[in-house]
């Protein structure tokens, strides 16, 4: 018997197979927001996630944006120094942190650390039958494993972004008071005297969307796993990958929008 | 494929009627007919690749039929909004081949957590009854609170016949129980099988291609090949059968 259900050549078989994909795609996402509305809501998962996702890479983020600050502002001052501008020093630092660093580190952080995280334990979920196991005891886990982790993702990353972005300033502080006596006070009061209401908020609203993006493409890909251990590394690679490469699309777009809305 | 009636006069707890099914142009089911009746346990044997894991999952609604009638517990399968689906699968137990305990769980926490998700008014204490009870009924009381991944293979198998019976389920469907067992852990799980099946009032399909298992558990046997059943009876009618096709699977299982 022929299966009804089977679908026709339309293009070539990669493009066919593209387009497939992206339906498919469009349909992961359209089923998260169908599920995430509806009852039951599962809130110890999602506040289980949130510490798994954020507690945990809490360390990770200090360091890095620790780091940045520092690094940043050592390579800044040469070029300002130049122009005897050595003051604007803070402001610089603040308005590159805010508007683009932070946000933008903790995203790849996060869809390093905890993309692949999702990734691979979603795709030896699926792979081991345990995805299966939940289905078949009446327990839906799209709902259970997706729409908590995309959730706890798109919570717990903004909070990352906003905690990298002060871990940094005081690294760029720590540099500076080590060559100037600058107080912290006196810092923090001329870096944020640049910083607007824009700044903050299209940041929030990046790292909104970055840990969305994290979320769903690590659940998407983990979910999706073909069978076997390769699919579960794949699927981890994949999801840092894609989700990477999406970070920077969405950082060009976002950028542009609040550029328009600065200048307009 | 022999005609199947009822051995005591009873309704069919599960009624499968010209069922087919194929995976793109590969058909591997082809008019599967077969009625399990109340408190029965049916072996479906056959080679790997058969279809006998699909026959299975089209009869918990993870996999669509192509065409045909399938009938649970007098509910046709196929048919049910996702909610009567869910209702139904509540009175179903499916132990998987690879046992799928959550393996981030402790084996508490995977015996629990079908009751926490579906039954919500359910007090701790009655929760840590239900599990005690279905611990003490696989024999593995005392691994309560280990790991999957500190257990063997028999016992992550009991734990996860355990997991399924916690629901008190009216039909158990196993997937291959014994496959990748010593002979000696086998010998356990078939004795957990008729054990299940006299305490609980369960009808089960078993999944196998393993004759001891289906010797032991089966109080009927259908043989699965090419998509078909073949001939369906008592193991020792399949046994004696002459038919070619049957006879060189069972002494490709006796060489093995």
């Amino acid at each position: 018997m022929k299966n009804s259900r089977q679908h026709k050549k339309v293009f070539t078989k990669a493009l066919d197979a593209y387009f497939a994909g992206v339906y498919k795609a469009y349909k992961f996402v359209a089923r998260f927001f169908k599920e995430a509305f509806r009852p039951p809501f599962h809130v110890g998962e999602i506040i289980n996630q949130c510490y798994v996702i954020g507690v945990k890479s809490l360390p990770l983020i200090a360091l890095t944006g620790f780091i940045t600050g520092i690094v940043f502002t050592k390579q800044s001052r040469p070029s300002l120094s130049e122009f005897g501008a050595t003051s604007w020093l803070p402001s610089l630092i603040s308005i590159a942190i805010v508007r683009a660093l932070a946000s933008l580190i903790t995203a790849l952080i996060c869809a390093g650390k905890v993309g692949s995280s999702i990734g691979a334990e979603l795709g030896s979920m699926k792979v081991t039958e345990q995805i299966d196991a939940m289905e078949v005891s009446a327990i839906n886990p799209f709902k259970y494993l997706v729409v908590t982790r995309v959730i706890a993702a798109t919570i717990t990353v903004p909070v990352l972004g906003l905690f990298c972005g002060f871990v940094a300033l005081m690294g760029s502080y720590f540099n500076v008071h080590s060559i100037e006596a600058v107080s912290l006070v006196s810092f923090f009061k001329n870096g944020f005297a640049t910083i607007t209401f824009l700044d903050v908020g299209s940041a929030l609203v990046k790292s909104t969307v970055f840990g969305f993006t994290i979320g769903i493409i690590g659940t998407y890909k983990g979910y999706n796993a073909v069978k076997g251990t390769r699919g579960v590394g794949q699927a981890a690679n994949e999801a840092v990958v894609l989700a990477m490469f999406l970070i920077f699309v969405e950082e060009i777009v976002i950028v542009q929008m609040a550029n328009w809305i600065r200048y307009f | 494929m022999e005609n199947v009636e009822s051995k005591t006069g009873n309704e069919a707890v599960i009624s499968i009627r010209g069922l087919y099914k194929s995976f793109g142009e590969e058909p591997i089911l082809k008019d599967i007919n077969l009625d399990v009746f109340k408190g029965e346990n049916m072996v479906v044997l056959g080679r790997s690749g058969a279809g006998k894991s699909v026959l299975i999952k089209i009869l918990i609604g993870m996999l669509p039929p192509d065409k045909g009638v399938i009938k649970v517990l007098g509910q046709q399968v196929d048919k049910l909004s996702g909610k009567e689906l869910d209702a139904l699968r509540l009175r179903i137990g499916f132990s998987f081949q690879s046992s799928a305990l959550y393996d981030s769980m402790s084996v508490r926490q995977n015996l629990e957590f079908p009751l926490i998700m579906n039954l919500k008014d359910m007090s701790k204490a009655d929760i840590k009854q239900s599990v005690d009870e279905v611990l003490d009924a696989v024999g593995l009381t005392e691994k309560i609170d280990e790991m999957p991944s500190d257990l063997s293979g028999g016992q992550r198998k009991r734990i996860g016949i355990a997991r399924t019976l916690i629901l008190k389920p009216e039909v158990m469907l196993y997937d291959e129980p014994t496959s990748g067992l010593d002979p000696v852990t086998c010998e356990e799980i078939n004795e957990l099988i008729n054990e299940v099946q006299q305490k609980y009032n369960t009808t089960s399909i078993i999944i196998t291609h393993d004759l001891t298992c289906a010797k032991e558990t089966g109080d009927r046997v259908a043989m699965l090949l090419d998509g078909q059943f073949f001939k369906v009876g008592k193991f020792e009618e399949i046994f004696a059968s002459d038919n070619e096709k049957i006879r060189s699977f069972f002494n490709y299982n006796f060489i093995q």
